[in-house]
C-alpha cells in the first residue's frame, strides 16, 4: 500500500498534538514538572521538524515561533501558568487547524496569538506574573540555588559506560569547573580483585557543588550519559544532614589511580572481555529495536480481520461438530487443534482491538478546561483507571456519551463557587472519570460532587410533561429514570452546553446499543455518579447455549451466575409464585418456555440460570443447558428493532441461528414481574 | 569541514568516506575519537559503531556521531550501538570542538 506522505505527517502530528495537549493540561496542575515542559517541547520540535520536511511551511513557521516562546519556560526563565496554558492551548489548536485545513486559517490568529505568548512571557519573565503556582504551593523554583549554597548530587552511572568511551572522571572535572567541589565516591558496589572487570563502572559517586550555577548546568555536563545514569540534584539547603548517610568515603585522588590502572589490566582481559560485550551489545540494540516496533493499520483493517476471525470461528465449530459426530480419530485431533488455534487466534485479534480508556480520557480533560473556565465554575478533573483496555469500536462509540455526561456534571451537577462557599465543600468542584473491569465488563462512572438530582423537581416536571399522574408512588430510583426520557430537561433556563433536553436519552440508546446499561445514583447536596457497564468487546463473546422447546438460545456467559436445577418439588412449591429459594435469597424466576411460548412438554428436569443485571438477579428457566459457545454475534435485521428479549443472533455449528437473549431486558421484566406479584401479596 | 574545524586546535584528522572504509581504517590505526554522520552509504552510521564497538582497539574509545534532529529515537539506538555522545546539525565549530575537547580531554 502506498501512503501518502503528508497523510503520515498528519496522523503523527495528530498523535503528537494530543500529546501537547496533555502535557499543557498537566502542567496547569504542575506548572513546575520539568518533565512535562520537556514533553511538550519534543512535540513541539517534532512538529515543526516534519512539518517543514513534508511542506507544511506554515505548520513550521508557526510551531517554530510556539517553540521559541515555549523555550523559556523549558529554560526554567518563567512558569508555565494558567494564562500561557491557555494561550498555548489556543496555539495548538491553531496548529492543528493549519495542518486539518491551512486554507480556513487565517494568519492573523497565529500572529495574535504568538504576540500573546510573547507578552505573557515578557511580564513573567519580568516577574510580573511569575510562578504564582509554584510560590504558592512553596515549589523550589527551577533556577533554585540563587542562594549560592549550592547543590548536593548523588551519581550512579550504568556499569557499561566506560566501554562505550565515557571517561565519569572527565564529567567530575566539569563538575569542577561550575564551583568548588566536596566529591565523595562509593565503593561499596566494587568486588575484590579477582572479581574486578576493569571496564565495569562500579563506583558512584556524591557530590557537595557551591557556586550560583543552576541545575541545568549540572544535567548539562551530564547531557551524553543523562539516560544511562541515576543523577538526583537537591539544593544543598534542603539536603540537610545528608553527611548522615555517607558510608564510606574515599579519597578522589586514590580513585583516580585507579582508573588509570584500569586500562593496562584491561588489555590482559581483552578477549574475554571482547566476546561477553558483545552478546550484551546486541541485546542492548535488540531493546532499542523494541521500542519502535510499533504499526500502524488502519482501523477498517483491523474491522475486517475481526470478521474473518469470526467467520473462522464458526466454520470451526461447524467442523469440530461433524468430527465428534464421526469416530475417524485423526479428525477428531485435527478438529480439537484447530479449536485451540481458532480461539487463540479470536482471543490476540481481539487483544489488537483493544485501546486504552486513557485515549478516550484524554480528550476530556480539555472539554473540561474549556467548560471550567466558560462557566466560572472551577473544576478539578480526576481519572482513574486510564489503563483500562476496551475494544477500539466500543471507545470510539463511548465518546459523544461521556462528553455529554461530563457536561451535564458540570453543567447541571456542580455548583457556582458562590453557592459551594455557604457548604462545607471546597469551591472547587471535582468530578472524577473512572473505569475499571469488574468480571467480564467495564464500569465506566462520571462522579461529581455537585448538587445532586432535585427528585421533587424531577417529579413535577414529569407530571408537567403528562407523562405520569399527579401523585402517583414512586420510587426515587424511578423519577430518576426520566431523566432518560426523550425531551426531559429540568434545566430551567437553556445555556448554550445543556437544557436542550437532547442528551440523555441518546447517552442511553448509545449505551444500550453496545449492550451497556447505564445507572445514575445521586445524594441530594453530595453529588451523583453516573455508572455506564459495558461489555468487553462487540465481536464475540462467550456464550451458554441453552435449548428451550425446540428453539436454542444464547445467554451471555458473563451474565450468568449459576445454574440450578428446578426440581419438581420446587416447582410444586413454587407454582404460581415464580419465586426460587437460593440460599435464602428469594429470586424471581421467568419461564422462558411460557415467554417464547415454545410447544410441547416441558423437560422433566428444568433448569434455572441465575442471571445479574448490576445488583438484581432473575433466574431463566430453560429446558436443558447445551454448553459453552463461542459466540460470533450477527446482528439482527432492522425489521427486528423492536424486538427487546433479544439483542441478536449467532450461527451454531451445524450451520442453524440461535437468537442471543438481552438479559438486561430480561431482568427488569422479571423484577417487574415480581414486583406486580409482590404488591398484591403484600395488600 | 570536520578537518577545517579541529585541524587548527592541534587534532590529527583521519577522513573516510563511508561506513566500511572507517570500518577499516579503524582496524588500521589507533585513534582517540571518532566522529559520524549516521547516514552514510555503504554502511551506515549505526552498523559502523556496531562495527567499532566489537573491535578489542575500540573499548573505551568516544564515538561521537552527528544526528539532525534532536529526535530521542536515533539517540536511543546509537547509543545502544555503543555511541558516546552526539551533536545536533547544523553545529557552530565551537560547539564541535566543546564536545571534542570534553570526551578527549582525558
Amino acid at each position: 500500500m502506498e501512503l501518502d506522505p503528508a497523510e503520515t505527517f498528519r496522523q503523527e502530528a495528530s498523535d503528537l498534538l494530543d500529546s501537547l495537549e496533555a502535557a499543557l493540561l498537566d502542567l496547569g496542575q504542575t506548572p513546575q514538572d520539568s518533565d512535562l515542559i520537556d514533553a511538550a517541547f519534543r512535540a513541539l520540535h517534532t512538529i515543526k521538524g516534519s512539518g517543514a520536511m513534508f511542506g507544511f511551511d506554515r505548520v513550521a513557521a508557526f510551531t517554530h515561533d510556539f517553540e521559541t516562546a515555549f523555550d523559556l519556560i523549558r529554560k526554567g526563565k518563567i512558569s508555565a501558568d494558567r494564562d500561557i496554558i491557555t494561550v498555548s492551548l489556543a496555539a495548538k489548536d491553531y496548529i492543528r487547524a493549519l495542518i486539518d485545513d491551512p486554507d480556513s486559517t487565517d494568519p492573523i490568529i497565529g500572529e495574535a496569538i504568538v504576540e500573546e505568548l510573547q507578552a505573557l512571557i515578557a511580564t513573567g519573565a519580568t516577574g510580573g506574573t511569575a510562578s504564582p503556582v509554584g510560590a504558592a504551593l512553596g515549589e523550589p523554583p527551577a533556577v533554585a540555588a540563587a542562594d549560592g549554597a549550592g547543590w548536593l548530587i548523588e551519581i550512579a552511572f550504568e556499569p557499561d559506560i566506560l566501554r562505550n568511551g565515557t571517561n565519569p572522571l572527565v564529567l567530575l572535572d566539569d563538575l569542577r569547573a561550575l564551583g568548588s567541589c566536596s566529591i565523595r565516591a562509593h565503593l561499596d558496589g566494587v568486588p575484590e580483585l579477582g572479581a574486578l572487570d576493569p571496564e565495569t563502572c562500579m563506583i558512584a559517586w556524591t557530590v557537595e557543588l557551591e557556586g550560583g550555577c543552576t541545575r541545568e548546568d549540572i544535567e548539562d555536563v551530564f547531557m551524553f550519559v543523562r539516560d544511562e545514569m541515576k543523577l538526583e540534584i537537591t539544593p544543598l539547603s534542603l539536603a540537610g544532614s545528608a553527611d548522615a548517610k555517607r558510608p564510606a568515603t574515599v579519597d578522589i585522588d586514590a580513585v583516580a589511580a585507579a582508573a588509570t590502572v584500569a586500562p593496562a589490566v584491561a588489555k590482559e582481559l581483552q578477549p574475554a572481555l571482547t566476546e561477553r560485550a558483545a552478546g550484551e551489545r546486541s541485546e542492548g540494540a535488540r531493546r532499542g529495536e523494541d521500542k519502535t516496533s510499533t504499526v500502524r493499520v488502519q482501523a477498517e483493517r483491523l474491522d475486517e480481520l475481526m470478521d474473518r476471525v469470526g467467520e473462522l470461528v464458526i466454520a470451526q465449530a461447524r467442523l469440530s461438530q461433524l468430527a465428534h459426530s464421526g469416530t475417524d480419530l485423526a479428525i477428531k485431533s485435527i478438529a480439537e487443534e484447530i479449536e485451540r488455534l481458532a480461539s487463540g487466534l479470536r482471543d490476540s485479534t481481539m487483544g489488537v482491538r483493544m485501546v486504552p480508556m486513557g485515549s478516550l480520557f484524554g480528550r476530556f480533560r480539555r472539554l473540561v478546561h474549556d467548560l471550567s473556565r466558560d462557566l466560572g465554575k472551577p473544576v478539578d478533573f480526576v481519572t482513574v483507571g486510564e489503563d483500562t483496555e476496551l475494544d477500539k469500536t466500543m471507545i470510539e462509540r463511548l465518546a459523544d456519551p461521556l462528553v455529554h455526561l461530563i457536561r451535564n456534571a458540570i453543567d447541571h451537577g456542580i455548583e457556582a463557587p458562590a453557592a459551594r462557599a455557604g457548604t462545607t465543600k471546597s469551591p472547587t468542584g471535582r468530578i472524577e472519570l473512572a473505569a475499571r473491569y469488574v468480571g467480564a465488563q467495564v464500569l465506566v462512572t462520571v462522579q461529581d460532587d455537585g448538587a445532586g438530582l432535585d427528585a421533587t423537581r424531577i417529579r413535577a416536571k414529569a407530571e408537567e410533561q403528562g407523562l405520569i399522574a399527579a401523585g402517583t408512588p414512586l420510587s426515587e430510583h424511578e423519577i430518576h429514570q426520566f431523566l432518560f426520557h426523550p425531551g426531559f430537561s429540568t434545566a430551567r433556563t437553556i445555556s448554550a452546553l445543556s437544557g436542550r433536553g437532547v442528551g440523555m436519552d441518546v447517552v442511553k440508546r448509545t449505551i444500550e446499543a453496545m449492550r451497556g446499561t447505564i445507572d445514575l445514583a445521586t445524594v441530594p447536596g453530595y453529588g451523583s455518579t453516573v455508572t455506564l457497564r459495558l461489555p468487553l468487546t462487540l465481536a464475540i463473546i462467550e456464550g451458554l447455549l441453552i435449548r428451550v422447546g425446540e428453539g436454542r438460545y444464547i445467554i451471555p456467559l458473563s451474565a450468568v451466575e449459576e445454574c440450578v436445577e428446578l426440581t419438581a418439588a420446587e416447582d410444586a412449591r413454587a407454582r404460581g409464585r415464580n419465586f426460587l429459594n437460593v440460599r435464602g435469597d428469594l429470586v424471581p424466576f421467568l419461564r422462558l418456555r411460557d415467554l417464547f411460548e415454545a410447544d410441547g412438554e416441558a423437560d422433566p428436569h428444568q433448569k434455572v440460570i441465575i442471571t445479574t443485571m448490576g445488583d438484581t438477579r432473575v433466574g431463566l428457566v430453560v429446558d436443558q443447558i447445551i454448553g459453552s459457545h463461542q459466540t460470533v454475534i450477527k446482528s439482527l435485521s432492522k425489521l427486528h428493532s423492536d424486538v427487546t428479549m433479544f439483542s441478536g443472533a449467532t450461527i451454531l455449528g451445524d450451520g442453524s441461528a440461535a437468537l442471543i437473549l438481552d438479559v438486561a431486558q430480561l431482568v427488569s421484566l422479571g423484577q417487574s414481574r415480581a414486583e406486580t406479584e409482590k404488591t398484591p401479596e403484600a395488600a | 569541514m570536520i578537518k577545517l574545524v579541529l585541524a587548527p586546535s592541534g587534532h590529527k584528522v583521519v577522513e573516510a568516506g563511508d561506513g566500511s572504509e572507517g570500518l577499516a581504517k579503524a582496524k588500521a590505526e589507533r585513534f582517540d575519537l571518532v566522529i559520524t554522520d549516521l547516514n552514510m552509504p555503504v554502511m551506515n552510521g549505526l552498523e559502523m559503531i556496531r562495527g567499532l564497538r566489537a573491535l578489542p582497539s575500540f573499548t573505551g574509545v568516544p564515538i561521537v556521531f552527528l544526528t539532525t534532529e534532536s529526535d530521542d529515537g536515533v539517540k536511543q539506538q546509537a547509543k545502544a550501538a555503543g555511541a558516546t555522545g552526539w551533536i545536533t546539525k547544523p553545529f557552530k565549530p565551537e560547539q564541535l570542538l566543546a564536545v571534542v575537547t570534553k570526551l578527549v580531554r582525558a
